[in-house]
């Protein structure tokens, strides 16, 4: 089997003593998908930021790409970092720059991707198109609303085409059909580039239409998929303890009533 | 029993990190030219008005008073040499570095704390920037290299208004107030004049950024952190002045 592109080993990552996330163990492979369910305030911005060694743990190892990053220098944590890309919960557009800035960023700043400055633009106008965002080059993200701030921090976070993206929370706050339209952007990205996709969201849809779809590049749409549990796991963290990992199928299966309170039952 | 003094001293000690750190910095690559350049624009030139209006009042108030404690010994003409060395040596840096503290650690830190808590400082190392290198060794540099400037000119604009009372009122001639004022001050003067508003600039910039990164709890955590930052920068800048005008008295 191939190496896991992430690997918590009983990972506790505290606040002043504190733990936000305790004990947590997972692997991720290369193609797969997660979709990390959980309450308010369980840890899952925690897990994904320790995922990039911005948040360091107190217990336990992480490895990044077959590297252990548990102790690893902020300099050398870039080259890594590079083949990552986040949406942050709140966005995280930097607010003095234009959109076209914004996502020309990471291309800009991460030494290991190559990108001759004369592609930049190209590139940042393609990655807009994707997420229908093409006209917005030149204004500032407050003059966006909520869900075109969200599909930016989408295009910035694909823009370096890395094989590892986090999604934090990428439909909280927006009405039923941006939401959805979030999602399939998701797997859209997912499924063109076949990057490693996490996702943490409160509402177990986004989980269902990461399982239950795919992007068919020949019908430009999505389409039902028959995965059969492969490759996407559910992870459902409580108190930042990890309480439940397993397919859609088992999910709905649990008994648990914490668990069961974020599987809709039909 | 003397768990009241951990939160302090701990405070104290990730201070100086960061101010390690950032000094570490600065022969690092990459160097944010662009963002170098801004900040001495914001600080440098934006200062300027609040600079030349402090500086300004204080060498007419100073020359007021002067007046009066000096015409009781008969020794008016001995005006333009104490304004120009009570300026250089204490008013001019003190009262330019608290100005800057109330204009630049503020602004610094409630534009840092704002990035904090919705994220970006986050996002700035996901996409492969060191806020050190990015954020904080730009504002460094630029309030340690403006702030002498800055001083240097409310100096100057102090001893105008200096001048303007001592003809005005006084009746000295230009000549008298000038050449006083030249022939009083000395190197150790300047030097003084200009070191003190060198280590201040640091502080300044430094306080600002240091609360700012370690702002928590929205944009209330953001309007703290900017209040703390002004105090804590200048108590530092009359405790350090203290210190500085220690060392150059007893030489
Ligand atoms: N920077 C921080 N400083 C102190 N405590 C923190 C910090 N970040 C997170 N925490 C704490 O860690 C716990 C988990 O936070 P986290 O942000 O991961 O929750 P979450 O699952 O993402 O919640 P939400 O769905 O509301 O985003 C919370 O109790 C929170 O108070
Ligand atoms: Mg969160």
């Amino acid at each position: 089997m191939a190496e896991a592109i992430v690997r918590f080993e009983s990972v506790t990552v505290a606040f002043d003593g504190v733990p936000a996330i305790e004990d947590v163990s997972f692997e991720i492979f290369p193609g797969e998908s997660r979709v990390i369910l959980g309450a308010a305030g369980s840890g899952k911005t925690v897990i994904l930021k320790t995922t990039l060694g911005l948040l360091r743990p107190e217990r336990g190892r992480v490895f990044l790409f077959g590297h252990d990053i548990t102790r690893m220098k902020e300099h050398e944590l870039f080259d890594l970092r590079a083949r990552c890309g986040m949406l942050f919960q709140e966005g995280a557009l930097f607010d003095s720059l234009t959109i076209e800035e914004n996502v020309a960023y990471p291309l800009l700043n991460q030494k290991s991707v190559s990108c001759p400055p004369e592609e930049v633009r190209a590139r940042v106008e393609e990655a807009l198109r994707f997420v229908e965002l093409a006209h917005t080059l030149d204004k500032y993200p407050s003059e966006l609303s909520g869900g075109m701030r969200r599909r930016v921090g989408i295009a910035r976070a694909n823009v370096t085409e890395p094989s590892l993206v986090l999604y934090d929370s990428p439909t909280a706050g927006l009405d039923p059909i941006t939401a959805n339209n979030i999602m399939a952007l998701i797997v859209k990205e997912r499924d063109v580039r076949r990057a490693t996709t996490v996702i943490v969201t409160q509402r177990f849809q986004d989980g269902l239409i990461m399982d239950k779809y795919r992007y068919n590049p020949q019908t430009q749409s999505l389409e039902p998929a028959q995965r059969d549990g492969e490759g996407l796991k559910f992870l459902v963290l409580k108190q930042g303890r990890l309480v439940f990992e397993g397919s859609q199928q088992e999910l709905q299966r649990s008994t648990d009533p914490y668990i069961s309170k974020f599987v809709m039952r039909h | 029993m003397l768990d009241f003094l951990k939160p302090p001293v701990l405070t104290i000690q990730e201070f100086f990190i960061l101010a390690g750190r950032t000094i570490r910095s600065i022969p690092r690559r990459p160097h944010y030219l662009n963002d170098l350049l801004m900040q001495m624009d914001i600080i440098g030139v934006g200062s300027l008005p609040i600079v030349l209006l402090t500086g300004f009042f204080s060498g007419v108030v100073m020359g007021l008073q002067m007046s009066r404690a000096l015409q009781t010994y008969g020794a008016v003409s001995q005006t333009g040499p104490i304004v120009a060395i009570t300026l250089v040596r204490e008013m001019g840096p003190v009262l330019t570095a608290v100005a800057a503290a109330g204009r630049n650690s503020s602004g610094i830190a409630s534009e840092l704390g704002s990035m904090k808590v919705t994220e970006q400082i986050d996002a700035m190392r996901a996409l492969g920037t060191d806020p050190i290198l990015k954020l904080v060794k730009p504002r460094f540099l630029a309030t340690s290299f403006m702030l002498p400037c800055l001083t240097a000119i409310a100096d100057f604009v102090g001893m105008i208004g200096g001048y303007i009372i001592a003809i005005g009122l006084l009746h000295l001639t230009s000549a008298e107030y000038w050449n006083g004022a030249y022939r009083a001050l000395e190197y150790d003067d300047l030097a003084q004049g200009l070191i003190k508003p060198f280590i201040f600039g640091m502080v300044v910039s430094l306080v600002g950024c240091f609360y700012g990164l370690r702002t928590t709890g929205g944009t209330q955590g953001v309007g703290r952190a900017t209040t703390q930052a002004v105090v804590v920068a200048i108590v530092w800048i009359f405790a350090l002045n203290a210190l500085i005008t220690k060392i150059f008295v007893s030489r």
